[in-house]
């Protein structure tokens, strides 16, 4: 830990996802669905110098792990960032993302005639491409501006 | 055929298709002997869209081979309209039937409903997505005509929005086909099936010009461009009338080119070419039934084995 993260306040429970690719730190907020209306304590740091990348962004949050999803459609859109799970101000976990094969219920396809889109008890589901993600039901690809899609609840 | 469901054109290999086609064209040599092969099977029509022949190329090949068919009717009289959702129905007439055939406005309908049901379903076209028992019967109609190994084929029209078209260019990569794809700019292939077929490996051009690719053709596969998809008529009118084909455009083709359509056809193709030997369109659609039969034959001998 370097000492650019005193800049935010440290946490007793919950993530830190740390080396966030800068300028989205933004785009990591949403993904997790978190815009502060339930009153979670959360400390974003951006362009924050890195030994690493020069720039970073880092998002802290009070009282929340992440579940396997969202793990892996943040590795999506900040492939770079490690996340740090954190019980009692001590990093109990550290996980360097893993691009998944698939990611399944947290994009919404961007295809308006996408069987998906319909009012179905279906889950979107994603093969993950080397240089983007592919409907699984209607095989649209979606390269440009992954967080566009992002469904946040 | 090891498949639960035929969805797309995708997951038939070469063994498979080949098998379809062989059971095809045994009915064809003997109808009879296929006429009580499915006696006690009913098969379910799920028919979100009109399409009076798919349907009844369907309803045709089941009777013929013994069974009978249930149909929800047309949408706008059913629970649908009430609102019910489509994997709800299929769950509902999966209790009545044996297999379903499902056609369906949305891409991806068909997976959608294949993760829901236990009976053998036919994807008979799902939006601009998949309609693998019309390439089926294509690639018979091309066997019985030039072969399927060894082919230059054209394919020309609206590759965008073309299911036909995307389901016979998976299904062709199975073969020795060389691919060329002739459209204008603005209804080429769309991106997912260009990256399959370059996952393929498969040898495929595109072209603007028909004129560029006719003269080495074995088969030429004409698709209807809509007028929906262009804003402005006139602009339809010039492209529509650059994509089709008349006695004077096929003049440069080699004498034995097939040439082929889904059908409806608008004015793609003049009626002057369907008296000549090039014609092979309404064969082409005669083929649906021994080709449906044997597919609906097999997936459901399969069933039984299980
Ligand atoms: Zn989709």
């Amino acid at each position: 830990m370097s000492d650019h993260q005193l800049r935010v306040s440290k946490i007793r429970n919950g993530t830190v996802i740390d080396h966030v690719r800068a300028g989205q730190a933004l785009n990591v907020l949403a993904i997790l669905g978190i815009d502060g209306s339930k009153g979670e304590a959360v400390s974003v740091g951006m362009n924050v110098p890195s030994d690493r990348m020069r720039r970073k962004d880092i998002v802290k949050v009070e009282g929340k792990e992440l579940s396997q999803n969202e793990v892996d459609v943040l590795s999506l859109i900040a492939p770079e960032a490690t996340i740090n799970i954190v019980r009692e101000y001590e990093v109990v976990e550290k996980q360097q993302l893993e691009r998944p094969d698939r990611v399944v219920g947290v994009l919404s396809c961007p295809n308006r005639n996408c069987i998906t889109n319909a009012d179905e008890p279906v889950e979107t589901k994603f093969e993950v491409l080397d240089d983007g993600v592919r409907c699984e039901y209607c095989e649209t690809i979606v390269r440009e501006d992954l967080a566009a899609h992002i469904s946040v609840e | 055929m090891r498949h639960d469901h035929l969805i797309t054109a995708k997951q038939l290999s070469r063994p498979d298709i080949e098998e379809v086609l062989d059971r095809a064209a045994e009915i064809d040599a003997d109808l009879g002997a296929f006429a009580d092969r499915r006696e006690d099977t009913v098969l379910g029509l799920m028919f979100y869209e009109p399409s009076t022949r798919t349907k009844m190329s369907f309803e045709t090949a089941i009777k013929r081979l013994g069974g009978d068919a249930v149909d929800m009717g047309p949408v706008d009289s059913s629970s649908v309209k009430k609102g019910e959702s489509l994997a709800d129905t299929a769950r509902v007439i999966e209790g009545y039937a044996d297999a379903l055939v499902l056609r369906h406005p949305s891409q991806g309908a068909a997976k959608m409903v294949s993760e829901f049901v236990d009976v053998p379903l036919l994807n008979a076209g799902d939006g601009a997505g998949h309609h693998p028992t019309q390439t089926l019967l294509d690639l018979y109609t091309i066997r019985e005509s030039s072969g399927l190994d060894g082919l230059n084929i054209g394919i020309m029209g609206d590759l965008k929005y073309g299911r036909t078209v995307h389901s016979l260019a998976h299904a062709l990569t199975n073969f020795d086909a060389q691919q060329h794809f002739v459209s204008p700019e603005s209804l080429k292939l769309p991106r997912s099936v260009r990256y399959d077929l370059h996952e393929r490996g498969a040898n495929v051009r595109e072209h603007t010009d028909l004129d560029e690719v006719l003269p080495s053709l074995d088969v030429l596969y004409v698709t209807r461009i809509q007028r929906e998809r262009f804003p402005d008529e006139n602009e339809y009118h010039a492209i529509a009338g650059e994509y089709g084909i008349d006695l004077e455009t096929l003049e440069d083709a080699k004498d034995d080119l097939t040439v082929m359509h889904p059908l409806p056809r608008v004015d793609e193709i003049a009626s002057e070419v369907d008296d000549t030997a090039y014609a092979k369109y309404f064969e082409q659609a005669h083929n649906g039934v021994p080709v449906r039969m044997a597919l609906l034959d097999l997936m459901l001998e399969q069933e039984e084995d299980r």
